[in-house]
């Protein structure tokens, strides 16, 4: 299914009643099997807007929709959470299952499909284990099988990977590379990092600092599947250098301001 | 002419380490019963005060002997049971109830916050009054005792709850029952824990004061009598008995808890 973000508008208004406008008309697009990473300065709403797409914080003005053929019973997102967001009381495999437990499949094909997403991450062997008996890496693959189980048509991506250590973090978008060929999931990916929005995605859309506003969608022309040499392709540098400069300055207001 | 100074580091934080003292541990209980005994032997303390422990481990057999024991331990454990399983049950719910629906909060807090500071011995002849002298009466005063650190401490236990699972369940598709049921209480299970092993010292207390008050069996009953018939060494036998209900108690809970909170014990 393609999702359509149609003038999205996000306003807080805190206890004062001061408003803090968050996003102001946003406009995008995912389609099918596309990669798409959203990418901004801190305080730009990336997670707010992700949020809003899953449906767990209401928009101000403007919507979210999703058009296409519905696949009967399958849900249209799935969360991917920086801080994993396991249940710390479910082992592996139960975490794996919850989203399917909420669907009500029943117990047969819970277990294939729990069975087959812990192989695609490579969880193998650690199924009964607790999340705390586990590395930040490895907690990261149960929330990606978790999401991953319940098939969605977009799986959405807050910062997957910006918990972890630097070489982690790699290995770990290498994974979600070679996942993303086998299953192609539309996969909207939010970051903060250039170099890999650039190496992931199909497109790159820059937001500003708040309020959010889209400053520009960078297209990638990158080949697929995307190798570690490419980092050195002028096609890479070139969008990185794009994103930067559309950034840079905001980048620098955010350090000096306080924290909201 | 000799070189440069050397300076060897040294751990400088070798005082603050702790260690078990298994010896002194064991010894600690042992001492006192021997220092007990030796004291009462030697005469220096009137049996009627202070009876030697193996008097009362003589009468504590005999009375097991008799059934004189049994009888009394029944009628207590029953009441304990009942009353602390009826007073966490009401505990949990209520608490679960108090801390996820708003208004159930808006309705609940405020009544428990005025009842909660009323000792609950003090509702004891009320509760007399209304249920008459039997085990109703009983039951219930142990039953409130539980129900308030039980509700207190699950509603705490449930507004801790991270916010960020509960939106990781519903993102998830789960619903109100499922929230509550797959995240609200597995969350809150560390602090009902702790509300239990509250709530089983207070169980306690008020089955001793109210078999103090009101009955003709029970361990709260032996040792008011025994009290007042200078029988001192069943006395003793009697609070011998409590104490080990008291750290019975504490184990199982210990050990139901470990059972029911894996995750936090592997």
């Amino acid at each position: 299914m393609r999702v359509i973000v149609d003038r999205l508008s996000k306003t807080y208004r805190d206890r004062s009643g001061q408003e803090l406008v968050a996003l102001e008309g946003i406009g995008l697009t995912v389609e099918p099997e596309e990669f798409v990473a959203i990418l901004g300065p801190s305080g730009c709403g990336k997670s707010t807007l992700l949020n809003i797409i899953a449906g767990l914080l209401p928009a101000t003005s403007g919507g979210v929709f999703f058009e296409g053929q519905r696949r009967p019973g399958l849900p249209l997102t799935a969360t991917v959470f920086q801080e994993f967001a396991l249940f710390p009381w479910r082992t592996v495999e139960a975490n794996v299952a919850f989203g399917l437990e909420e669907l009500g499949l029943p117990p047969g094909e819970r277990r294939a499909r729990v069975g087959r997403c812990i192989a695609m991450t490579g969880l193998e062997g650690f199924e009964r284990r607790y999340p705390h008996q586990l590395s930040g890496g490895m907690r990261q693959r149960v929330g990606i099988a978790r999401a991953l189980a319940v098939e969605p048509a977009v799986l959405l991506m807050d910062e997957p990977f910006s918990a972890l250590d630097a070489q982690t973090r790699t290995l770990m978008m290498e994974e979600l590379l070679a996942i993303w060929e086998r299953t192609r999931t539309a996969i909207l990916y939010v970051t903060h990092n250039i170099q890999e929005a650039v190496y992931m995605a199909d497109r790159v859309v820059v937001l500003s600092r708040r309020p959010g506003r889209v400053l520009d969608v960078v297209p990638v022309e990158l080949k697929r599947p995307r190798v570690e040499t490419q980092l050195g392709e002028p096609a890479f540098v070139h969008a990185v250098d794009r994103i930067w400069s559309l950034i840079k300055v905001e980048a620098k207001q955010a350090i000096l301001e306080p924290q909201p | 002419m000799s070189g440069p100074e050397r300076i060897a580091v040294e751990d400088r934080t070798r005082f603050l380490e702790r260690h078990e003292h298994r010896l002194l541990r064991a010894m600690a209980l042992v001492g006192l019963i021997v220092l007990w005994e030796v004291v009462t032997r030697a005469g220096w303390v009137r049996p009627l005060f202070l009876p030697a422990p193996s008097a009362v481990l003589e009468e504590l057999l005999a009375m097991a002997r008799s059934g004189l024991l049994g009888v009394h331990l029944w009628a207590s454990l029953t009441r304990l049971l009942w009353g602390f399983g009826a007073g966490a049950a009401a505990g949990v719910s209520v608490g679960v109830a108090i801390g996820f629906f708003s208004r159930a909060e808006a309705v609940g807090q405020p009544l428990i916050a005025a009842t909660f500071p009323i000792p609950k011995i003090a509702l004891l002849s009320l509760l007399i009054l209304w249920l008459g002298i039997g085990e109703a009466s009983k039951v219930t005063v142990i039953a409130l005792g539980v129900f308030f650190p039980m509700a207190i401490n699950t509603y705490a236990g449930v507004r801790q709850a991270d916010s960020l699972l509960i939106r990781a369940a519903v993102s998830f598709g789960a619903e109100r029952w499922s929230v509550i049921r797959k995240v609200i209480v597995p969350s809150a299970l560390p602090m009902i824990f702790a509300g239990l092993k509250l709530g089983a010292g207070t169980a306690l207390l008020l089955l001793v004061a109210a078999e103090m008050i009101g009955a003709e069996s029970g361990i709260g009953f032996l040792v008011l009598q025994s009290g007042n018939l200078n029988e001192t060494t069943q006395l003793m036998v009697g609070l011998v008995v409590l104490s080990a209900l008291g750290v019975l108690s504490s184990w199982s809970l210990n050990w139901l808890e470990r059972l029911a909170i894996p995750w936090r014990h592997t």
